[in-house]
């Protein structure tokens, strides 16, 4: 059984006027995962990151990370506690050097440069170390913020919309950054609207959506639950039935009959298989098609999915 | 809310830091005390005081010094402590401190501490520019020094409880344009109140300013309209009743987390 770092019971939010953003949540986190957080606009990701952090006063439920209770010893426990928040909010007239070491001491650690040095060099941020911070460029602001966090070397990181506003290729340097972070030991949560940001990085994925966590589950496990094949033949001529022959496959036609819907896999190849095995018993039979169109469903399309059921 | 010890480093973090942004605007906050003392001395000092002999004792422009030192103190330690808290509030930075491991002491200290520091700076250099304009004598350092500590912790204080209430950059002039300020001026800055006649004198002791002032007067010249005791403990419960204000803030979270 792996070691649970923060463990969510019960947790709800209710703002002044009246306001329900979080609705009786409950999440575990385990020890040196990388936890996606997913749901839409105002879904209470932002509230379950403030409220692990103190910035937000929980209604009621109950907070542990690292075992000890955030309402008794919050002192201790976010001292190991980072987070990278939504916003670009900092000292925007501050040197980025002074900045980071002033994250350092606030946390309660001893100044060191080398360490500073290290942080600010891993989000290459060493040459601008003397640059005010409002003198950089969004993405560069980001990594400040980023970097502020780092610099007590915490064991748990939040990142709230950590490649929000960030370039394609930023992005990319940045989940490498993620990456070198849990392979030091670190364990991540972070929220995102980027599906494919979830997909390639996280181990684990949440839904979250009005308050309420619909689906916690590792992603492999969720891709292979929904992660299926669609493969959509459109016939040349309309197919009166479906032939015993293919009577196998899970095969359903369109209401004109002229395309031919295939829909299963396991997320494991298995759908790419049988589809190309379908494909030859489909010439083979003397059916033709004009055209063939397939897809992986990805984790977006289990989100949608998700979200479409909500509603 | 507590657990876990004191955060020494922490505090450290927060006092240097806003010292060092105190520092970022330095020829403001040198430069604006000593033209504003220049002036005062020159339109009261000179012109005015030029014309009256003596109050209780010593030449009318010795008399204004701690009046001045006060009207600035009490502008300046408000004005510092509130801005250091309010702009985090309002461009959000204020996340890092909330979500460090630092409580309401660490904060305070951090923040009194250093708009108290900045307010002895400039106590200092108002005392050296008022020698280029008069003679004057403190004739108890010691309990001077002691004074303007007090008073710039208390007022830092206040402005810190000024700055966690304004929801504006209004609400935050406001408070020391039509209170303070008013209250100092009538506060016998630049007069004794013994100059005023009953009813007066006495409506003036309703003004709490009045004891600050000359209490800060009587460790100048050694006399003073009020006993030195009266004015220290107003000084000491003032400072007290800030505390406790930011202390019930504190456990609330009023106006810092949602
Ligand atoms: N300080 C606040 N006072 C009142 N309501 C708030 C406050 N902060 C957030 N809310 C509301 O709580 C709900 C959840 O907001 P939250 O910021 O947690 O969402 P989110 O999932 O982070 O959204 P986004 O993806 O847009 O960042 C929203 O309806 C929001 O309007
Ligand atoms: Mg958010």
């Amino acid at each position: 059984m792996t070691e649970t770092i923060l463990d969510i019971r019960g947790l709800t939010k209710t703002y002044k006027g009246g306001l329900k953003a979080l609705d009786n949540v409950d999440l575990q986190i385990r020890k040196g995962e990388i936890f996606a957080l997913l749901g839409p606009n105002g879904a209470g990701k932002t509230t379950l990151i403030g409220s692990v952090c103190g910035l937000v006063r929980p209604s009621g439920g109950t907070i542990q990370a690292f075992g000890l209770d955030l309402m008794k010893n919050w002192r201790e426990a976010r001292a190991r506690i980072g987070l990278v928040p939504q916003e670009l909010a900092t000292d925007m007239f501050e040197k980025v050097h002074n900045s980071v070491q002033y994250s350092r001491g606030l946390f309660g650690l001893p100044s060191s440069p080398e360490r500073i040095e290290e942080v600010l060099r891993s989000l290459s941020l060493w040459d601008k170390r003397d640059s005010a911070i409002r003198a950089l460029s969004g993405g560069m602001k980001r990594r400040v913020l980023i970097a502020k966090a780092l610099a007590h070397d915490p064991d748990l990181l939040f990142l709230d919309e950590p490649t929000a506003g960030v370039d394609v290729e930023l992005r990319r340097d940045m989940w490498r950054q993620i990456d070198g972070l849990r392979d030091r030991g670190t364990t991540i949560i972070l929220t995102t609207h980027y599906i494919d940001e979830a997909e390639e990085m996280a181990d684990r994925v949440g839904v979250i959506e009005k308050g309420r966590i619909l689906l916690v589950e590792d992603k492999t496990k969720l891709m292979a639950r929904m992660g299926r094949m669609e493969a959509v033949f459109t016939l040349a001529e309309p197919l009166p039935e479906i032939p015993s022959i293919l009577s196998d496959f899970p095969l359903h036609q369109s209401e004109d009959k002229t395309r031919l819907v295939y829909r299963g896999g396991d997320g494991t190849g298995q759908g790419k298989r049988e589809v190309a095995e379908l494909t030859k018993l489909l010439v083979g039979q003397g059916i033709d098609f004009t055209a063939l169109d397939s897809h992986e469903s990805s984790l977006e399309d289990i989100f949608v999915d998700l979200m479409e059921k909500q509603e | 809310m507590s657990g876990g010890l004191f955060n020494a480093r922490g505090t450290w973090a927060i006092f240097h830091h806003e010292l060092m942004r105190a520092f970022r605007t330095w020829i403001g906050s040198i430069f604006s005390p000593v033209l504003t003392t220049s002036l005062y001395f020159i339109v009261f000092g000179a012109a005015i005081g030029s014309r009256i002999s003596e109050v209780n004792g010593v030449s009318y422009g010795a008399f204004i010094v701690p009046g001045l030192l006060m009207l600035t103190l009490l502008s300046e330690s408000t004005s510092n402590a509130s801005f250091g808290i309010y702009m985090p509030r309002f461009t959000g930075a204020i996340y890092e401190l909330l979500s460090a491991p630092v409580g309401f002491v660490e904060t305070l200290l951090g923040f009194v501490g250093a708009a108290a520091v900045k307010s002895l700076i400039i106590a200092a250099i108002i005392l050296l520019t008022a020698t280029l304009f008069v003679d004057y004598q403190i004739a108890h350092p010691v309990y001077a020094l002691g004074f303007i500590l007090l008073i710039s912790a208390a007022f830092s204080l206040f402005g810190f409880i000024l700055g966690i209430w304004a929801d504006g950059f209004e609400r935050l002039q406001i408070v020391p344009v039509l209170f303070l300020t008013p209250l100092t001026f009538l506060g016998g800055t630049f007069y004794s109140i013994d100059m005023l006649g009953e009813p007066w004198r006495t409506v003036a002791l309703i003004n709490p300013i009045v004891y600050l002032v000359n209490g800060l007067r009587w460790t100048f010249t050694g006399s003073s309209d009020v006993g030195i005791w009266i004015s220290l403990s107003m000084t000491l419960g003032f400072l007290a009743v800030c505390v406790a204000v930011i202390a019930v803030v504190y456990k609330t979270g009023w106006r810092l987390r949602d």
